[in-house]
């Protein structure tokens, strides 16, 4: 499998951050960064990452299926995750989560048909202090309202992921 | 040796050394700390929590299978405290539980059914639905039932550390945990089985067995695997006359645990349709049923009167029979019928190795168990893991528990090279590049293939010796008693215990290719499979299972019973004697030996033979055959002797070129895996047949 010069020169660092013989303590990061360029993490992804490091291919899916953030499927280019743990939940994350899903007619882990958007609920992003709180990609929304809500998936649907 | 660590646990002074974890410093002391994942030789889990106990001065309850022993500890394995704690871990092993035992294969030896009747949690908190998932079957032999699991990791790490397979992996997180196979919905491994004996619970089953019996409902017979050289102690679930399972039930004898497809599954040729189960002679043209008594009188008959007017006969042994049986053949042939034209398919050289150990004092033959105890291996031109599934085990054995360094010498890839010292793709020459690193090793043992014979092989050994330290030898053989064909004299040029003979007779491409030969007898082998008969007149007898293309040629057919039907010993490819069970037998199937005592009979010659009882006919063995003056104790009792080193050259002439090993893969067994319906599935799952 080839990636871009750029992941593959992360891959080069990182593999070489950990001592001889513990290169598979790259498998975390390495399927990360491999996702964010290539929008899942594919069965050919799998071997290469597992060839890479020097384990089974089924070590590799014991983390890949363990981990809620990394994804078999493609997600959509903004992958809006709606926090709806207990402090997001006290401030109205719940209502935020029925909202955006109303909003954009699909549910959790679901992508709408132009592959534009995907929804997640998930549990606590560590942004409680500025409760209720969403992720987009890696971009941080605080305390968000539903008229921001609507602002950023209206944003969102115009094919520009980063604006607010 | 550090000191021993002194302990106490329930009220009993122990002596551990350092390291030792308390929940095996209890077991040695006779006390059972229970345990579903904590498991002997394999590493440390920690993931069940089920032998907590309480240690004194300890703030909470303490897991037994990770904890080492210290000075003055204090342990108490069964409070009420303890069993409080068992209990709830219990239910929450049951909270998914399907508890189907009434229809669970492992109902009745289930470990977690036996957990549950002692702590007596049979109530649960719990009134949420089970979470269920439908049952996988993941190859012709593994199926899987995740409600079932406990999530032990057992099987994981059996098949990843003890197989060196890594073929299973455990996916998912919290509730929806479960074992994965290595290929999204199915298996690609070796098929041992070895996942399935060692899980705790019914989540893993066989295809062979699953709903088969209930396992009280079995006899069991301890007896040695008919398959490979290997020799491993397999123990038969035998109901209604037939084999239902296959395992090493106890862990005795050289395998402990380890049992491959072969020995777990593929006895199944047992009870195959094609079995034959009548006498066949040649009548109008065409095979066709008779009585055993016509049958035997015909062969005797034709003997008697080919040996009355000095005919020449071709007698071909097996490499499956026992030494009884072999002894007795050749003993029939030889001083009964007068010829010395015996043979056997040779899968190794294992003359020239005698021959060429003579006179060395650091140089003998190793045991199974320095396989595991060695603290160098070395493997030439041999595929461990494909064609001798045990010892690869024992060798992987003792690199993951005593550090032992292994090396490779061969020309493909193999399973060693991911956990060798050093790695030589190439034929046997290639030893010397490792010259340096043995010498400075302080033991080896070398573990050849068939085609290191003759000249090449003594230069191994004379290697082997110019490292000056002790070196121990394994000559890999094919076949259950091929070992036995050769130290039985199933060999032109040699008698029982490699004695030479005086007139070496006809090997058996000299027996097919000979014009004029008038009887061919073949017991328990395929010479038609690979040549042709030359001799147009040749009256074929064969002693066989299956009609193979030796018996389709035959003039009579006589319907032989399996090793699985016999009683006798065997010799493995180290050399260990080792004794038969005949927990059944297959109806109007003889075992080889009677049926060779009744043609000696029919024709007058039971005086000579003497009676065909393997006891008795292994007296004869043990007075006669040099090595085979063995602890007879050991034997019966179920264990292994080896038999005594010979000491001496073998003055006959080896012959290599005779020496071709069959190459039989983990899914393959010469005529028996031929009528072994388990394996064909696995090859037919790999599009290999
Ligand atoms: S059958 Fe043997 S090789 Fe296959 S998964 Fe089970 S332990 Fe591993
Ligand atoms: S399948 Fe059996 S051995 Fe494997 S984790 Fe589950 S309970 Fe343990
Ligand atoms: S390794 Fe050989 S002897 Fe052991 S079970 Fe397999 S075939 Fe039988
Ligand atoms: S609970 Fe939502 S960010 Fe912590
Ligand atoms: S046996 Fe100790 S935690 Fe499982």
């Amino acid at each position: 499998m080839t990636f871009s010069t750029e992941l593959e020169a992360k891959f080069a660092r990182l593999l070489a951050s950990y001592p001889p013989g513990r290169q598979r303590s790259a498998m975390i990061p390495m399927l990360m960064f491999a996702q964010d360029e290539l929008g899942c993490v594919s069965a050919e992804l799998v071997n290469e990452v597992a060839r890479r490091i020097g384990v089974t291919p089924v070590q590799v899916e014991e983390v890949l299926t363990y981990y809620s953030m990394l994804h078999r499927k493609p997600l959509g280019k903004a992958h809006v995750q709606v926090c709806t743990n207990i402090s997001c939940l006290l401030t109205g994350g719940a209502e935020l989560w029925e909202q955006a899903c109303s909003r954009l007619g699909i549910g959790h882990k679901e992508v709408l048909p132009d592959g534009s958007i995907s929804l997640e609920e998930v549990e606590c992003i560590g942004a409680c202090s500025w409760a209720p709180a969403i992720q987009v990609n890696y971009q941080f929304h605080h305390f968000v309202t539903p008229e921001k809500l609507d602002r950023l998936l209206a944003s969102l649907r115009n094919e520009n992921p980063h604006a607010v | 040796m550090a000191d021993p660590v002194k302990l106490t646990i329930d009220g009993r002074q122990i002596q551990a050394p350092p390291g030792t974890l308390v929940i095996d410093a209890a077991k040695r002391a006779g006390i059972e700390i229970p345990a579903f994942c904590y498991y002997e030789g394999l590493s440390l889990q920690a993931a069940c929590r089920m032998c907590l106990v309480e240690v004194e001065k300890a703030p909470k309850l303490m897991a037994s299978c990770t904890l080492p022993v210290a000075e003055g500890m204090v342990v108490r394995t069964e409070t009420p405290q303890v069993a409080q704690a068992r209990k709830a871990t219990l239910e929450f092993l049951l909270t998914n539980h399907p508890l189907d035992c009434p229809v669970c294969d492992k109902g009745g030896e289930c470990e977690l059914q036996d957990m549950v009747f002692r702590y007596g949690a049979g109530e649960s908190r719990f009134t949420e639905v089970k979470h269920h998932v439908e049952e996988k079957q993941w190859s012709p032999v593994v199926f899987y039932d995740a409600p079932r699991c406990i999530l032990c990791f057992r099987c994981v790490r059996i098949c990843t550390e003890g197989m060196g397979v890594g073929a299973l992996g455990i996916v998912n997180r919290g509730v929806l945990s479960e074992i994965a196979p290595n290929h999204g919905d199915h298996l690609e491994c070796d098929e041992c089985g070895m996942c399935i004996d060692i899980c705790p619970v019914g989540a893993l089953t066989s295809g062979a067995y699953r709903y088969k019996t209930r396992p009280w409902e079995m006899e069991h017979a301890g007896t040695i695997c008919t398959h490979c050289s290997n020799g491993c102690k397999v123990t038969l679930g035998v109901r209604n006359h037939e084999i239902v399972r296959g395992n090493n039930r106890d862990h005795s004898g050289i395998n402990g645990e380890f049992l491959c497809i072969k020995g777990r599954y593929a006895f199944d040729f047992f009870g195959h349709p094609e079995r034959l189960q009548s006498p066949l002679m040649r009548i109008d043209g065409k095979l066709q049923e008779v009585p055993w008594s016509r049958a035997l009188a015909a062969v005797a008959a034709k003997f008697q009167e080919v040996k009355g007017r000095g005919g020449k006969f071709g007698v071909i042994g097996s490499t499956r029979t026992t030494n009884e049986e072999n002894y007795y053949l050749q003993k029939l042939a030889r001083q009964g019928l007068g010829t010395n034209h015996i043979d056997h398919h040779r899968s190794g050289d294992l003359v020239t190795l005698i021959d060429a150990l003579s006179g060395r004092p650091n140089a003998s033959l190793a045991t199974t168990a320095d396989l595991y105890n060695a603290k160098a291996v070395l493997v030439v031109a041999a595929d461990l893991a494909s064609e001798q599934p045990f010892l690869s085990f024992q060798v992987r054995a003792n690199y993951r528990h005593h550090q032992a360094r292994i090396y490779v010498v061969t020309e493909k890839a193999v399973r060693e090279d991911a956990y060798a010292a050093a790695v030589v793709r190439g034929g046997v020459d290639g030893v010397e590049s490792l010259r340096e690193r043995l010498a400075r090793e302080p033991e080896l043992a070398i573990l050849f293939g068939a085609s290191v014979k003759g000249e090449e092989l003594r230069k191994l050994v004379e290697f082997g010796s110019s490292l000056s330290i002790p070196v121990k030898y394994v000559c890999l053989l094919d076949y259950s008693n091929s070992r036995g064909a050769i130290d039985m004299g199933l060999m032109p040029e040699l008698l029982p215990g490699c004695r030479p003979s005086e007139q070496p007779g006809m090997t058996i491409p000299e027996m097919l290719a000979c014009a004029d030969l008038d009887v061919l007898w073949v017991i328990g082998a395929n010479p038609l499979a690979r040549g042709q008969l030359a001799s147009a007149n040749a009256f074929a007898v064969v002693q066989e299972m299956f009609l193979t293309e030796t018996a389709l040629a035959a003039q009579v057919v006589l319907p032989a019973s399996s090793a699985y039907e016999k009683t006798g010993t065997v010799t493995n490819v180290t050399g260990e004697v080792q004794r038969l069970a005949s927990p059944l037998r297959k109806m109007g199937t003889k075992p080889d030996l009677e049926i060779i005592g009744l043609i000696a009979k029919e024709m007058g010659l039971a005086p000579l033979m003497g009676p065909w009882d393997a006891g008795k006919v292994f007296d004869q063995i043990r007075q006669t055959a040099p090595g085979y003056n063995l602890p007879l104790p050991a034997i019966a009792s179920g264990g292994a002797a080896q038999t005594a080193a010979l000491n001496g050259r073998v003055a006959a002439p080896s012959r290599p070129e005779l020496i071709q090993s069959a190459a039989n893969g983990l899914f393959e067994s010469g005529t028996l895996g031929r009528y072994s319906k388990i394996l064909h599935s696995v090859l037919e799952g790999r599009g290999r047949t």
